[in-house]
């Protein structure tokens, strides 16, 4: 599978941890090797708006492969990426494959959220097996997702306000939290990912 | 609800982990990586290396360190100590830490915190404050004098692991730097480090009351009862400790189940 390399931060525990769970990982910013992966992994480190022109040259392969039904996998930031817009730095539109907007955590608690918080399961999904509701991932943000359709909720997270903390929609799945820092539970769910892609 | 954190700290000198007391008579105390997996599965929520390492050209050997942890833990990791630039930043993050964190070359030129952050993310920017208590018998007009159990006090930010005082006023400092884009605080008392009897609370609770950033109570922990009066009195988000763990003296769970007793909330393994 392919991770899209943003060029800042560390994307080595991401591949890490995908590879612990099975995946052959590229880190890669090349159309092709996006076109020819299995699947997507949009990591998460840096800014909404930077990230989004990063993506620019990129946007369409990724466009492609979820139409053609390719797994992909947002993680943080790269979950933020897949909605409509953020209020991060003013405006900034996203690739819109989930219709809502990203917005701030309220002033009622200390930003970014940083550390372990608990999911709530809104259903069941292929990447929840084998996890316990309740269960402590890790968060490092300050922006959420409101998306518009409450059907593409996975879990839930409480933050100064009830957010969603993983969505899936057909071949999208994201997570506001970093399954590559979650200790044994995140490589539960990274394990899960690499078997749905293997499918 | 997010759980407070326990993070044990990893002094580093030339690849190997040692501990001392105040900044000085250090011990070596084993290797980085396996201590840091050892931690994880005593249920520590991140790891902090701080790389005390004096010559900048063998700070290549921490990078190896730091990649050889990062692909054994799948926890977070901070680096700190050493970091002068952009350059030491991207170095550190690709190497596979989570986030670094910038002391002296933040109070040198504080542009840099802005600019990792925009460049980064404020997530992975720390700055570390190390700090010291200095006792007034009034207020002073161009500092934040803060009434504490011992009296009148405000904190001077040190540099060079504590040598050098600078006449910052911290708690100002703080809130500079939250300004600046750091998404993390790390106040070390000078007061307190490596002797163990409690963190300063004063200083912790006034920084993280400043700020609203979250804060890593750092320098002083002897005991449970330190550790706990530092994440509710102290309102501190994280407590970061080194000898206790390192000499077996308290396991990560043991720390963490006695927390949890006590009704903080806590991640348990």
């Amino acid at each position: 599978m392919a991770v899209v390399n943003y060029g800042v931060g560390n994307l080595r525990s991401i591949r890490k941890g995908l590879e612990k769970s099975g995946a052959t990982v590229q880190v890669t910013h090349n159309p092709a090797d996006l076109r020819g992966s299995d699947a997507i992994v949009l990591p998460g480190v840096g800014a909404f708006a930077p990230a989004v022109k990063n993506m620019e040259p990129i946007a369409d392969v990724v466009a492609q492969a979820m139409k053609s039904g390719k797994p992909i996998l947002g993680v943080c930031l790269g979950l933020q990426l897949l909605f409509t817009k953020s209020s991060e730095g003013g405006s900034v539109k996203g690739l819109d494959f989930i219709s809502g907007e990203v917005v701030k955590l309220p002033d009622s608690v200390k930003t970014p959220q940083m550390g372990w918080n608990t999911i709530n399961f809104a259903r069941s999904h292929p990447l929840l097996d084998g996890v316990k509701e309740g269960s402590y991932v890790y968060f490092v943000h300050s922006y959420y997702p409101q998306p518009a359709d409450p059907t593409v909720v996975v879990t839930t997270t409480d933050y100064g306000v009830k957010f969603a903390s993983m969505v899936a929609k057909k071949n999208l799945f994201a997570t506001q939290f970093h399954p590559e820092k979650s200790s044994k539970t995140g490589l539960i769910m990274l394990k899960n990912f690499v078997n749905i892609v293997k499918r | 609800m997010l759980a407070k954190r326990i993070i044990p700290c990893l002094d580093v000198m030339n690849g190997q982990v040692v501990k001392g007391v105040q900044f000085v008579n250090l011990k070596v105390e084993g290797d980085p990586a396996e201590l840091a997996a050892d931690y994880e599965e005593q249920g520590a929520d991140e790891v902090v290396f701080l790389d005390i390492t004096a010559s900048h050209e063998k700070r290549d050997t921490t990078l190896e360190v730091v990649k050889r942890t990062a692909d054994t833990i799948s926890i977070p990791f901070t680096v700190g100590g050493g970091i002068r630039n952009i350059t030491d930043i991207q170095n550190a993050l690709s190497s596979g830490a989570d986030k670094v964190s910038v002391n002296t070359a933040a109070v040198n030129n504080p542009k840099l915190v802005e600019a990792s952050a925009s460049i980064f993310g404020s997530q992975c920017i720390v700055v570390a404050i190390d700090a010291k208590r200095v006792y007034v018998d009034d207020y002073v007009s161009d500092k934040t004098v803060v009434e504490t159990c011992n009296g009148k006090c405000w904190w001077e930010v040190y540099l060079m692991g504590g040598r050098q005082p600078t006449g910052i006023d911290a708690l100002a400092w703080a809130k500079q730097v939250k300004e600046l884009g750091a998404g993390e605080l790390l106040p070390t008392s000078m007061d307190c480090d490596g002797v163990q009897t409690g963190y300063d609370l004063e200083l912790t609770r006034e920084m993280s009351k400043a700020t609203n950033l979250p804060v890593i109570a750092s320098g002083g922990a002897g005991n449970l009862e330190h550790i706990f009066d530092v994440l509710t009195v102290g309102e501190a988000d994280a407590a970061l400790a080194a000898s206790i763990f390192h000499r077996g003296q308290y396991s990560v769970g043991e720390v963490k189940r006695y927390l949890s007793e006590k009704g903080v909330p806590m991640r348990l393994v």
